[in-house]
């Protein structure tokens, strides 16, 4: 129990401010209900003409309904579970991809890092909207191709973010010291090196999130991401939009939810970088 | 009669890739010897190479020629497991106090990590064993054992690398200009620590600095590296009362006399230019561009290091004599 | 302008008002922990041409009264207090805007680092043209002209090819040649130097001392040279000031302090230093301990918990800045090298102590 208060009082020690907080507390907020969507006493998201087309906002349907009258309320949290997937996931894909190689790369150097550089360089190069396309023409549109895909295309950046970490991190005079103490080249890279880069990479990584769901957003506002009838952000703004002269508000909920999500996990992520940049500074 | 060597350095080169192809000599053809219990200082202005080698010695940087005998094994000949066996008999501290110790870690971890590394030791005897060491170093362990590396001053941080360093026992400790980051009320906190656990230990050390004056308080012998190569070498007492390179002379005018009755009136030799970068080293000596002494001869040939008295070696056409 | 009259008569030189006054100078922080007081309580004079030498451990506020002097401060949390006067103005509450006209005209900065003060991706000319043209109203070609003589002054070899190179292509010393080539620019009539050669080699280092020597005798400048090194300032100073937890503890002119050290805390900074003529390998008389902690420094004199010499009195009251025999030169210790001094009142008028009030002495 103390431990739980000393966890608190060295968070409020912290004065993250009130902006960081109603972050945490929406990100929070999206996880849960994206959980917990099928005990919520929702609409099914899509069972259509249960309700008129193209309702505005009533105690019914607080959001009111689309162009084929399906609850909006309900498919907007049943899609936050899309964004969470792809947003998290691909990140988590891409770590393991990029990061690892990123290490391998920054602390061997010389040809281990050339050849892995070279990959990524040319990784980067390629034009990633038909790498995307290509991954999806050929292994179609699942949840998990549209979360590969992304993971895939995000690994060059955050392989070059670790290495340059770890490269920064491997001439510190600390690993030179652990090396001298006998350490093996494994245990220099879990005990020294990676706890360093990670402090890095976190900050990133919150970062990368954010733009991963803007990126399955737009894949599915094209009609490129998960197909229908499974709801997504995107594809919401997409009938939203479409809509607009028979429901002129609807397009707002889905977009908003967006932002919200996005912009809330980028300040937490330049919050945490603030307060642990200045311990950063003693790398 | 000559006491046993514990640590033989000849003839060791170190290069690095200098883009096109070309390699500099970061150190070229440096050799000395190490007795038991003795201290050598090297010194040199950075950039001269004494840094690499220390580094060299440890095996941290693999050397491109040459051998380094550390107690009967050449550990150029030997890598891996082997090489990191050997080497615990040998350890190193850096001049950056903050950098030398992993933020991420506590005191107590940091200064237990030999201990982790090569032996499983049960919970309450390793927690001695850092307790013990703390103690050597003048760290409190009970109100310092769950801090992190920020939350010292750079002069605990020298202790904690000391402390990390001598776990092990070893026989030879490299230094790599422990006490120049430092402040110097501290600077003689640690140098008398140094000196203390040196006979404790019965430690050989080699003590890499770049002032004289911090090097002739623990150093029974000196030698003086300039772009990568020794060009003066001697016991302490030779060196300091006869120095015969002009370099030597020029390092040893170069330390401020804190006592202003002790400054003399005639002008100081005072080292015009800079350091020659060492991917386009000048001919023959390598000093002549900056030496008030030199002559035509200094840019045709090298002077080689040749001895001039008992144990006192010079690389000099015209050292100087008293 | 009153104020400067009023302590013409106080001053020791009488020929002419100081360039820079410093009167009862306080900077407080305010930390999470507590107020910091960085700076308590500092006054001391400089003249023209004439060079201070501020040292003490790092955490003594010396850097922090640096800044202050140049009123360089963070703007939040800090608490400033005391007089500034500089070159006749009263500068202790002047905003950034009217400090911009000082900084680097009048008052030019050295600092520690060459690397964190130069715009690592500007060239070298125009980091110094930038701030001539600034201040003195020139054009293009004549800052660059200027700017080409000033890094001929400084010793920078080939200074034509040099001024269009990036920071990182010099080395330590070529740097530090800079910043002082940028300090030198608009002709101030003060230079601070907060640890000028502490990054870089001795051999360097006397270099880079020498240069600003000479330089400052040739534009009769006045200098502030901060270190913690007592051995850097011993001949290069007018006057050393030796600074312990925020407070001046011994002011001397040069040869006064070294041939009549008082204060405890001088004397053991002076022993801590290793010494060429000393004997080889002879344990060096380090100060035990650290500075204290500036939140809660300790009742009574702050450097006696690790002085070898502090008695009852000096762990209850704190010592005043006292006269010594020599001129010019105030220590504040109980116990002083050599015994306390007599107190000649008139003395203690001239140099401008304030007598210790009677209830100090008997504070609990």
């Amino acid at each position: 129990m103390g431990r739980v208060i000393r966890f608190f009082a060295k968070l409020k020690s912290l004065k993250l401010g009130v902006g960081f907080w109603l972050s945490v507390a929406w990100v929070a907020l999206i996880v849960l209900v994206a959980i917990f969507a099928n005990l919520l006493p929702l609409p099914n998201p899509d069972s259509a003409l249960e309700a008129p087309s193209n309702l505005g906002p009533s105690l019914h349907h607080l959001l009111g309904t689309d162009n084929i009258g399906r609850d909006e309320l309900s498919r907007l949290i049943f899609g936050s579970r899309v964004s969470l997937v792809v947003g998290f996931g691909s990140i988590l894909l891409g770590i393991l991809l990029g990061g690892l190689t990123g290490i391998l790369a920054g602390y061997y150097g010389k040809a281990v890092d050339f050849s892995l550089n070279s990959l990524a360089i040319i990784f980067l190069a390629f034009p990633q909207m038909i790498l995307i396309l290509a991954l999806i023409t050929f292994e179609g549109r699942s949840l998990l191709v549209i979360t590969v895909a992304i993971g895939i295309v995000g690994s060059p950046l955050i392989f070059r973010v670790v290495r340059s970490a770890t490269q920064s991190v491997a001439s510190r005079e600390y690993v030179a010291a652990s090396k001298a103490l006998g350490a093996s080249t494994s245990r220099v890279l879990l005990k020294e090196i990676f706890p360093n880069v990670a402090m890095t990479l976190s900050a990133f990584v919150f970062i990368a999130v954010g733009v991963a769901i803007l990126a399955e957003a737009g894949l599915s506002f094209l009609g490129l991401s998960v197909p229908p009838p499974t709801p997504t952000w995107g594809d919401m703004v997409n009938v939203a939009s479409s809509e607009l002269e028979q429901n002129s508000i609807l397009w707002i909920w889905p977009s908003l939810a967006l932002l919200f999500t996005v912009l809330s996990i980028n300040v937490v992520a330049d919050r945490l970088r603030m307060k642990f940049g200045i311990r950063e500074s003693f790398l | 009669m000559s006491p046993e060597k514990i640590l033989k350095v000849e003839n060791l080169v170190v290069t690095f890739p200098a883009g096109a192809g070309k390699k500099v000599h970061a150190v070229s053809d440096v050799s000395f010897e190490l007795a038991k219990g003795e201290t050598l200082g090297l010194v040199g202005e950075s950039g001269c190479g004494k840094s690499t080698t220390g580094r060299a010695i440890m095996q941290l940087i693999r050397p491109a020629q040459g051998s380094v005998n550390f107690e009967g094994s050449d550990l150029t000949r030997v890598k891996g497991k082997e090489l990191r066996r050997i080497r615990q008999g040998m350890q190193i501290i850096f001049q950056d106090p903050i950098s030398s110790l992993n933020p991420r870690r506590r005191l107590k971890d940091i200064i237990a990590e030999p201990l982790d590394i090569w032996s499983k030791l049960e919970s309450e005897e390793r927690y001695d064993r850092v307790r013990e060491m703390c103690d050597q170093v003048g760290l409190d362990f009970e109100s310092v054992k769950d801090r992190r590396p920020h939350e010292f001053s750079g002069g605990q941080c020298q202790r904690i690398s000391i402390a990390r360093a001598l776990m092990l026992s070893p026989k030879l400790l490299i230094c790599d200009e422990p006490v120049s980051a430092l402040d110097v009320s501290v600077q003689a906190q640690i140098l008398n620590l140094l000196r203390v656990l040196k006979s404790k230990y019965d430690l050989s050390m080699i003590f890499i600095a770049h002032d004289l004056a911090v090097v002739k308080n623990i150093s029974t012998s000196v030698a003086v590296m300039y772009l990568g190569r020794i060009c003066e070498t001697a016991d302490s007492d030779t060196f300091y009362t006869n120095p015969a390179h002009p370099y030597t002379k020029a390092l040893l005018e170069s330390v401020p006399e804190p006592d202003p009755s002790l400054i003399g009136s005639e002008g100081k030799m005072r080292l015009s230019g800079e350091l020659p970068s060492v991917i386009d080293p000048p001919s023959g000596c390598k000093f002549r561009t900056r030496c008030p002494y030199s002559q035509d001869i200094c840019a045709i040939q090298e002077p080689e290091l040749v001895e001039i008295s008992a144990g006192h070696k010079v690389a000099c056409h015209f050292p100087i004599s008293r | 302008m009153s104020t400067t009259q009023t302590y013409m008569h106080v001053s020791q030189s009488s020929d002419s008002a100081p360039l820079l006054e410093v009167r009862d100078l306080k900077t407080h922080f305010e930390t999470g922990r507590g107020r910091v007081k960085a700076v308590d309580g500092v006054s001391f004079s400089l003249n023209k041409g004439r060079t201070i030498g501020i040292v003490g451990e790092s955490g003594s506020g010396k850097t922090v009264l640096s800044r202050s002097v140049m009123r360089m401060l963070p703007r939040h949390g800090v608490i400033n207090d005391g007089q500034l006067i500089f070159d006749g103005q009263d500068i202790s509450d002047y905003t950034d805007e009217q400090m911009r006209r000082i900084w680097g005209a009048q008052i030019g900065l050295v600092s520690q680092d060459p690397m964190t003060s130069l715009n690592p991706v500007v060239r070298i000319g125009r980091q110094i043209t930038e701030s001539v043209r600034l201040h003195l109203k020139i054009d293009k070609g004549q800052a660059n002209e200027m700017a080409i003589s000033i890094l001929k002054s400084v010793a920078m070899p080939e200074p034509e090819r040099r001024m269009r190179s990036y920071p990182h292509e010099l080395s330590g010393g070529l740097r530090q040649r800079v910043t002082i080539a940028m300090a030198l620019a608009c002709g101030p009539k003060l230079i601070i130097a907060d640890e000028p050669t502490t990054a870089l080699d001795v051999t360097v280092q006397a270099q880079i001392l020498d240069l600003l020597g000479s330089l400052q005798r040739e534009r009769n400048m006045a200098m502030i040279l901060i270190t913690h090194d007592l051995g850097v300032v011993s001949d290069r100073c007018d006057e050393i000031a030796v600074m312990y937890a925020g407070k001046i503890v011994e002011r001397a002119p040069t040869k006064y302090l070294f041939s009549n050290m008082k204060m405890r805390y001088t004397q053991a900074l002076f022993e801590s230093i290793p010494k060429l003529n000393a004997p080889s390998n002879v344990p060096l008389r380090a100060i035990e301990g650290r500075p204290p902690d500036l939140v809660n420094p300790p009742l009574g004199c702050s450097f006696a918990p690790r002085c070898a010499y502090a008695d009852e009195r000096c762990h209850t009251l704190e010592p005043p800045l006292m006269a010594a025999e020599t001129p010019g030169h105030v220590f504040a210790c109980w116990n002083p090298v050599g015994g306390m001094p007599p107190p000649p009142a008139h003395m203690v008028e001239r140099l401008g102590v304030k007598p210790v009030r009677e209830e100090k002495f008997f504070k609990s």
